[in-house]
């Protein structure tokens, strides 16, 4: 017993999948184009955000770590 | 309380070392103060409401063990406990838990206060409103009958309103930021918040009939295309994404050392959210939906993987030389298994949402096996690493029991084995006892066999469930100590230059185009909706362009009035939790359920109804299958007609009486989308719901029962005696074989 349903009978809409596909291999390329040729020291900067949030040396107790 | 929050120009000197230079050259830092009290309320929901949420689950779990506890009423039957255990575990335990992380970190991450205390306390109390609402609502029998999106339409316009208030808070905090760069835990903030907005907006829409009800705006394989596109996104984008956003900024936080890879994250952020919006067709394999779109589901779930692998990789490897720290901290272990029930749910999401593994997982209890890996691990265990690390900062002081809570992580642990090891086993042995035939060539089993041999497996996960909560009761006690032994710091204060005398002291020069999107919300907004509108789009289209196609079944006709009233019922004692709709073309569910569901036998359905789990058997051709008679007995005690059953009785059924007064508006609603109703049928309808309920009583007193013909049970038996039926009646005519 094979499933159909009415879709399937629209030319062309399985060219769908493959356009999607398509758009997110583009997306996932420039993605890693973006992210390769980023300075290193642009991460670095960056990841050390959440570590310093401008109360440190505010705080009223000691046991911040 | 007010509190002077922001002044700028009082200059104090900063004693770290790097300050001073900017200091000199550019002038006094801005002395500020972050809203604790905020964070601290919202924490305070957090605990409550996920105390009251995994209540109810608890109760739904037993409730299919020892159906009595659904004592006997409306509002404490599983079809109702069910939908409150879903919106309060996912809107009030987790949604308050991503309000807590996010007020919390955002000021911190963009130097600055939130933008209005006002504001942060409509959103809190707004947000509680809406969970109050809720739950009286859902208890009351007021649902749209889509999951997850159960609510009615006045509390769908008041969660918009609200998570607008809460969107401006937000982009309000981070356009006064003192910090030129959104650090990742942001993106996946306002990622979160756009594709939360769009996914609510888009599924809620319906059109009103009366104050607390409406019907849904689409119909059949389109609603049901929406509603598993927001259902399985809002697993995205409502228990993924602001977590990962948590992750991204508590994990580095309680390791104190910095993400294992900030490119890595930046991957992570935008191929998720890329790929996550397109998968929601795998909720609806072998489902009367188009084919491409089936396999449209499934290929972006299976690539789903590397994102979430490297999500989760990530944040294991942040912890890479801090293994010891772990040992010690229950802060840190309460993350390690989030994100490693993170990495086991997503690595299990894409291989269910393979065909040939769907077609075993599915309608099943691997499914809710599932889930929970996700909701007890990733989110449950995450909410409580970061109040753990969250109530003592606040408060000033040390954990009340680090012994305590090194003891909830143990018994939390132990609840999530117990909770989804027996249901995997369930899952499995619903699939091969319903699956399995005689060599003679008949079903091995029958439904209620099945059922039967559940009930030690679900008593063991009713155990799971109850070990996690007594944990959560701990952690309850705990911070509770903790806080009294503390002082809470409601206003903490900081400081930091403004943007504007930073970029005096930068360098100017050549920069990589993305930190043009990097540094500019309202880009990254834009951004982030472009990327999950893509999907969607795609993915509707073509659903909706190609209406006028759908082969509509000529014998398929409208409801009646009594059958719509009767599917009103149908929807508001919540029958979708344990009854679907949706027959898939398997041998052995035709052998059992008969002939495989079509698209266009639903079109006339809103909301759809076709389900998600059996504990039940399906409905979809329940119609004529059983005198009236039958299904009498049965709503009135199941196990007389069904030795062994574990569905509730519904005696109110058979006391409240049919609001009539309401089915001319119904009819009108229903025209209104399309429903080809006669011209002025609204006025006739009353009279021929009455004549249709005539004919069940005469047939029922045939059988010695007596009943007045306007009680909702004569309703929702006309609706019941309907289902499926139209196709029979098109292949008694001789019509077209179906496609």
């Amino acid at each position: 017993m094979k499933f159909r349903n009415y879709l399937e009978t629209i030319s062309g809409i399985g060219i769908l999948p493959v356009i999607s596909l398509l758009i997110f291999f583009l997306f996932f390329s420039a993605l890693l184009v973006w992210v390769v040729k980023s300075r290193k020291q642009h991460f670095t900067d960056m990841e050390q955000l959440p570590l310093e949030d401008g109360s440190e040396n505010l705080s009223l107790s000691s046991s911040e770590s | 309380m007010n509190t002077p929050q922001e002044s700028s120009g009082t200059n104090q000197p900063r004693s770290g070392a790097a300050a001073v230079p900017l200091q000199s050259s550019v002038g006094p830092m801005d002395q500020f103060a972050y809203d604790n009290k905020i964070v601290v309320w919202f924490a305070y929901a957090t605990a409550f409401w996920g105390i009251i949420g995994m209540l109810a689950g608890l109760l739904a779990a037993l409730q299919l063990t020892f159906p009595s506890l659904s004592f006997n009423a409306a509002a404490t039957t599983f079809g109702r406990v069910r939908p409150v255990h879903t919106n309060a575990v996912i809107f009030a335990f987790v949604g308050n838990g991503i309000f807590m992380g996010v007020y919390y970190s955002l000021q911190r991450l963009c130097k600055a206060r939130m933008w209005s205390d006002k504001l942060s306390k409509i959103h809190f109390w707004g947000w509680q409103l809406i969970i109050v609402a809720a739950a009286v609502t859902l208890l009351a029998g007021y649902t749209t009958g889509k999951e997850y999106a159960e609510l009615e339409w006045p509390i769908d316009i008041l969660i918009t309103v609200i998570w607008v208030v809460f969107g401006w808070n937000m982009f309000g905090t981070i356009l006064k930021r003192r910090e030129r760069h959104l650090y990742v835990a942001i993106w996946f903030y306002i990622g979160t918040w756009v594709t939360v907005a769009m996914l609510h907006i888009v599924n809620s829409m319906e059109l009103p009939f009366s104050m607390l009800k409406s019907y849904s705006a689409y119909a059949g394989m389109q609603d049901a295309l929406v509603q598993w596109w927001y259902g399985h996104n809002a697993v995205a984008f409502f228990l993924t994404t602001p977590y990962l956003g948590l992750m991204y900024y508590f994990l580095p936080k309680a390791a104190n050392r910095p993400v294992y890879s900030y490119r890595l994250s930046v991957i992570h952020f935008w191929s998720l959210i890329f790929l996550y919006i397109w998968a929601g067709p795998h909720h609806l394999l072998y489902n009367a939906l188009p084919g491409w779109a089936q396999s449209l589901g499934t290929v972006f779930s299976v690539m789903l993987i590397a994102p979430s692998w490297g999500g989760m990789l990530n944040g294991l490897l942040t912890l890479r030389g801090a293994w010891d720290k772990v040992r010690e901290e229950p802060v840190l272990k309460f993350m390690v298994v989030a994100v490693t029930a993170y990495g086991m749910s997503t690595f299990e999401g894409p291989m269910l949402s393979l065909k040939t593994v769907n077609a075993i997982s599915h309608f099943t209890d691997w499914t809710i096996a599932h889930v929970h890996v996700g909701a007890l691990g990733w989110n449950g265990f995450l909410n409580f690493g970061v109040l753990y690390w969250l109530i003592p900062r606040i408060f000033r002081t040390e954990l009340y029991s680090r012994k305590m809570a090194n003891a909830h992580f143990w018994i939390g642990t132990l609840g999530i084995v117990f909770y989804t090891v027996p249901l995997y086993i369930a899952g499995l042995m619903q699939w091969s006892m319903l699956s399995q035939f005689t060599p003679e060539g008949t079903l091995k089993y029958q439904f209620l066999e099945a059922v039967q041999a559940m009930r030690p497996y679900y008593m063991l996960r009713s155990i799971g469930g109850l070990l996690y909560l007594i944990g959560a009761f701990l952690m309850c006690y705990n911070l509770f100590k903790t806080i009294r032994m503390g002082k809470a710091l409601d206003n903490e204060p900081a400081q930091a230059l403004p943007l504007e005398r930073q970029q005096l002291v930068e360098k100017h020069g050549k920069e990589h185009w993305h930190r043009w999107i990097e540094r500019r919300p309202i880009q990254m907004l834009l951004w982030s909706f472009v990327v999950v509108a893509i999907g969607g789009i795609i993915e509707f289209v073509p659903a909706f362009m190609v209406k006028e196609n759908v082969p509509t079944i000529s014998s398929v006709k409208p409801y009646t009035p009594l059958e719509l009233e009767g599917r009103d019922i149908y929807v508001r004692e919540g029958c979708y939790t344990c009854h679907s709709q949706q027959i898939r073309p398997f041998r052995d569910e035709v052998a059992r359920y008969g002939e495989f569901s079509k698209a266009g036998e639903s079109i006339y359905d809103r909301p759809f109804q076709w389900g998600s789990k059996r504990t039940g058997p399906d409905l979809a051709r329940e119609g004529g299958k059983y005198p009236d008679s039958w299904h009498f007995n049965h709503m009135y005690e199941p196990t007389s007609m069904s030795n062994g059953s574990i569905m509730p009785p519904y005696p109110w059924l058979f006391r409240r009486t049919i609001d009539a007064g309401q089915m001319p508006a119904k009819i009108r609603a229903m025209q209104t989308l399309g429903v080809p109703y006669p011209e002025g049928y609204d006025q006739q309808a009353v009279k021929d719901m009455a004549e249709q309920a005539a004919g069940i009583q005469k047939r029922l007193a045939a059988d010695k029962i007596n009943i007045k013909s306007d009680k909702e049970i004569v309703a929702l038996i006309a609706y019941l005696q309907r289902l499926g039926t139209d196709i029979k009646a098109e292949q008694a005519a001789g019509g077209a074989p179906m496609p």
